[in-house]
């Protein structure tokens, strides 16, 4: 059958190939990744100074139980074959169990994740829907006032450390005006009215039309989204800046006038329709960048996500978790950056 | 076009340095040096960046005569806890009655040192991979650049957390992190301008004058790739700064008493609401120290890099 | 006696740098019927400036300011946004030179010429669809339904050129700017745009104004000629006259051409005069 590709001369046969020959090496570069992305923290795992047997026997196991524990974790064999027997288990989701909670560390994973999931999703759009029209205004604007603006409010985005901006902002929200509900995701006396279903606290009240609940949610959702929100609006407008200061300084953007087009049509249909190619993988790595900033968002603010697991696990020695978790991250990273090329090639007519 | 045009004959060491023929290599290399300061100079943000970095460095270079208190000894346990701002405690004090300015000062060192030695471990590594991958090319470039790819694809942050877990808590320990996670957009940037300046001319020139791979690595791609890294390492002390901190704040870092800026923020969360100045001064100079860090870098890569400036 | 359609007099373009101001173009004056007008001068001579000029279109820093520039009578120094905004594609229109930068990346061809036919006649998607093919097809273009559908990267240089001149002059402009519309494109391509572009102006009886550097080809295209030098027009005449410049540095650039039928050894260069430039 390969055969017969190859020779069918010509148009179909060799761009079948050829698109074959590219999804080969995407697998291949994917898998490859991923394998690195387990050995690291394989790796990682390896260079633990504490015991693993005794983390679970207690350093006064009698000799036999500790000979035990270290053949079920298959400790004594040789490190290729640990090795291997991890990238199996990592295959499945199979990262073992946790220390502090017993459960599987994959079990926990998928409770906690989507909480971490809505905070970043509310970040990104919150970034999208007000980055992207500040890049233009700054870009179409240039040295103005609001460009500077603009300038200043990515600059601080860079520099300002996340865990102290939460924590600013809990204290002039939360302590000082009131406005906003403090750390955790909802009250204790809310959280009894509806069953969780999605994990997504907000979905959740509401499908079920618990609105008090949904509004107590939303109350104290809405600070950390805005925090996360913020450090994706800085990135994004900077980025969408830059682009459009490059496309409006393109042949095409001054053939566009002389079609006597109306300045926004020539803005929006024109400028930022050519931005939107790189636009879309940038607004693909905010999303990445958010779920590490949810590291240190969740602490502040005690949200029960992925993030808080981690930190939490990595206070509690639970290499186990800590290790799942990293490589969770590590995998939806990948993938993210991943979904960013891809609609890189599909939003850009030159490249399919 | 030319620059500002000199109105009138400069005199002296001015004239020296701009005198459109040197004498020697030092007289050029000065010259052109302090035609990259005026432009930097021209760009006030750069160098308020600057300012910033060098109080830093004074700050910690002489914090024994600057900080007005110990940084570990606390004073009265009964009266001095959690005391607001005033004339006597510039910051007020923390929970266990120490001055917080006196501990900011301090952690400038730890902040310096963290910096330093981590531009100082992951640049070269990351000059050294990305040049003999470009150089080199073929299996040597894709081995290198997977495992590259491998370490970027990483959040930095979660990354430095997991060996930070592995290897322990401690700031020898963060600081290894934070450098394994550093080096690999230095490969990738050392790689890139490797690459283009390879097929050069002037590499094919030396190259047969006999001169070893080693030796053209060396003694030629790598001083070319120098200004661009410089460039991108500056930009990066920000966000070390930021990961050390944030991993002082988990706890990670420096250990206590040490006065880390990251873990003072975490005490101070305890007594945010009333007493915000525990957290919040602590939190601040780790943002001007950072702020400082990105005008600088954006003021070099507009002087180093005029291309990628706006 | 019918009023010039363009009328041009003491134009000047200013741009005011942080190191100082440039003049690109210094007191151009001309008037333009229904003909066609050559530009020549060579990189820096400010004859696209002062294309971009009449169309409103010169980039930021740059000042714009001359005694009298209308078109058709209007006054464009003073006419508002809009009116010019009607008028551009409308009823000028500029060719710009290399197809593979002018014309916009992710829109197809089709949609493009839709686009520039819609912002100026009141037309429902179908007409609009019409009158797109109509034009790819008096462009020459040989299946006019499939290019309709492509990207300007799908295209070759020449076939993305007559695509141009569809776009602009779908809408039936009356004055068109030729900004080296085929400086870009092969000696043998160019011929073949050049012949339609003939034809479509011909047959519109519009004004062209042909701006390029390349002398000969604007004297075999153009009835009149303009030769600027350093923002200023040094020599005004007609086409057929050339070989009587009197300007040293159209004189210069006529024996620069070499000819099939003398052997000039070795080929004249030319010398400039500080003086043409004041």
């Amino acid at each position: 059958m390969v055969s017969a590709v190859m020779n069918g001369g010509g148009g179909h046969g060799s761009a079948l190939r050829s698109f074959l020959k590219k999804v080969a090496q995407f697998v291949i570069v994917l898998a490859t990744t991923l394998l690195g992305l387990v050995a690291v923290t394989f790796f990682i795992g390896r260079v633990v100074p504490i015991d693993p047997v005794i983390a679970v026997v207690g350093d006064r196991a009698p000799a036999h139980v500790y000979e035990r524990v270290r053949t079920e974790l298959g400790l004594d064999r040789p490190l290729i074959e640990q090795f291997v027997i991890y990238v199996k288990k990592a295959a499945t989701g199979d990262f073992g169990n946790s220390v502090l909670t017993t459960n599987p560390v994959m079990t926990d994973i998928i409770n906690v994740f989507p909480a971490t999931l809505e905070l970043a999703t509310l970040g990104t759009l919150i970034g999208v829907l007000i980055g992207i029209p500040l890049g233009v205004l700054a870009a179409v604007k240039r040295g103005t006032l609001i460009d500077q603006f603009v300038r200043v409010l990515g600059l601080v985005g860079y520099s300002v450390p996340i865990f102290w901006l939460g924590l600013m902002g809990l204290l002039l929200f939360y302590a000082k005006l009131g406005w906003v509900a403090g750390p955790g995701r909802i009250d204790v006396t809310y959280s009894y009215l509806y069953t969780p279903v999605t994990g997504i606290v907000l979905l959740d009240t509401a499908m079920q039309g618990q609105w008090d609940a949904f509004w107590d949610a939303v109350s104290h959702v809405i600070l950390p989204a805005c925090l996360l929100g913020y450090f994706s609006l800085a990135y994004i407008s900077r980025m969408t800046r830059s682009f459009m200061l490059n496309e409006l300084a393109q042949e095409y953007v001054i053939a566009a006038r002389v079609k006597g087009l109306s300045e926004m049509r020539v803005i929006w249909r024109h400028a930022l329709r050519n931005a939107a190619v790189p636009l879309v993988t940038v607004i693909a790595l905010s999303y990445a960048n958010l779920l590490e900033g949810s590291v240190l968002t969740e602490t502040v603010f005690a949200w029960p996500g992925l993030g808080q697991y981690i930190t939490n696990s990595l206070q509690n020695a639970d290499m186990n978790a800590v290790l799942g978790g990293t490589l969770v991250i590590g995998t939806v990273f990948v993938l993210l950056n991943l979904v960013s090329d891809l609609l890189y090639r599909l939003l850009d007519p030159r490249t399919r | 076009m030319a620059g500002a045009p000199l109105a009138e004959q400069p005199a002296g060491l001015r004239a020296w340095l701009l005198s459109p023929e040197p004498h020697s290599r030092w007289q050029a290399r000065l010259g052109r040096f302090y035609l990259g300061w005026r432009a930097f100079s021209r760009n006030p943000l750069a160098v308020v960046g600057l300012g910033i970095v060098i109080l830093l460095i004074l700050l910690a270079i002489f914090a024994d005569v600057i900080a007005p208190y110990s940084p570990v000894a606390g004073g009265d346990l009964r009266t001095q806890r959690l005391l607001p701002p005033s004339e006597t405690f510039w910051f007020g004090t923390d929970d266990q009655a120490r001055d917080i300015f006196s501990r900011v000062v301090y952690g400038s060192r730890i902040t310096l040192f963290v910096v330093v030695l981590v531009a100082l471990i992951a640049t070269p590594i990351g000059l050294l991979v990305g040049t003999v991958s470009g150089y080199l090319g073929g299996w040597v470039d894709t081995v290198l650049m997977r495992i590259t790819d491998i370490f970027l694809a990483f959040p930095r942050l979660v990354l430095a957390l997991a060996f930070v877990a592995a290897l322990g808590p401690g700031i020898e320990n963060a600081i290894i992190a934070i450098a394994i996670t550093s080096w690999p957009p230095y490969a990738r940037i050392a790689r890139a301008e490797t690459l283009m300046i390879r097929n050069s001319d002037f590499i094919a020139a030396v190259k047969l004058q006999g001169a070893s791979t080693p030796r053209i690595i060396m003694g030629h791609v790598v001083p070319l790739c120098i200004s661009s890294l410089i460039v991108r390492v500056t930009l990066d002390m920000a966000g070390i700064i930021l990961t050390a901190a944030g991993l002082g704040f988990l706890g990670l870092g420096a250990q206590p008493p040490m006065p880390e800026w990251g873990a003072m923020v975490a005490t101070g969360r305890n007594y945010l609401i009333d007493q915000w100045w525990v957290a919040a001064m602590p939190g601040l100079a780790i943002f001007v120290v950072s702020l400082g860090f990105n005008l600088l870098g954006d003021g070099l890569r507009d002087v180093l890099d005029p291309k990628a400036a706006k | 006696m019918t009023k010039p359609l363009l009328d041009v007099e003491d134009l000047r373009v200013r741009f005011h740098l942080r190191t100082g101001t440039v003049e690109a173009v210094r007191g151009v004056s001309f008037q333009l019927g229904r003909e066609r007008l050559g530009i020549v001068g060579e990189s820096g001579s400010g004859k696209s400036q002062t294309g971009r000029a009449i169309l409103g279109l010169t980039p930021p820093p740059g000042e714009v300011t001359a005694k009298r520039l209308a078109f058709d009578g209007i006054d464009l120094l003073t006419a508002s946004n809009r009116t010019l905004r009607t008028l551009r594609g409308g009823r000028i229109s500029m060719v710009m030179q290399d197809p593979k930068y002018s014309l916009n990346p992710v829109m197809t061809i089709g949609e493009q010429i839709i686009e520039a036919y819609q912002a100026h006649a009141k037309a429902g998607r179908n007409e609009a669809r019409d009158k797109a093919l109509a034009m790819l097809e008096a462009v020459k273009m040989r299946d006019p339904g499939r290019v309709f559908a492509l990207y300007p990267h799908e295209v070759s240089g020449g076939m993305g050129q007559r695509a141009m001149i569809a776009m602009m002059l779908v809408t039936d402009p009356d004055l068109l700017i030729a900004d080296e519309p085929t400086s870009a494109l092969d000696v043998t391509v160019s011929m073949e745009v050049l012949r339609i572009l003939d034809e479509l102006v011909t047959e519109r009886g519009m004004g062209l104004i042909f701006i390029s550097h390349d002398l000969k080809l604007v004297s075999s295209f153009c009835d009149r000629v303009l030769v600027m030098y350093a923002g200023r027009v040094v020599e005004e005449l007609e086409a057929k006259n050339l070989r009587e410049a009197q300007h040293p540095y159209t004189q210069g650039l006529m024996r620069c051409l070499p000819t099939l039928v003398d052997d000039v050894r070795p080929l004249p260069t030319l010398n400039r005069d500080p003086a043409w430039a004041l």
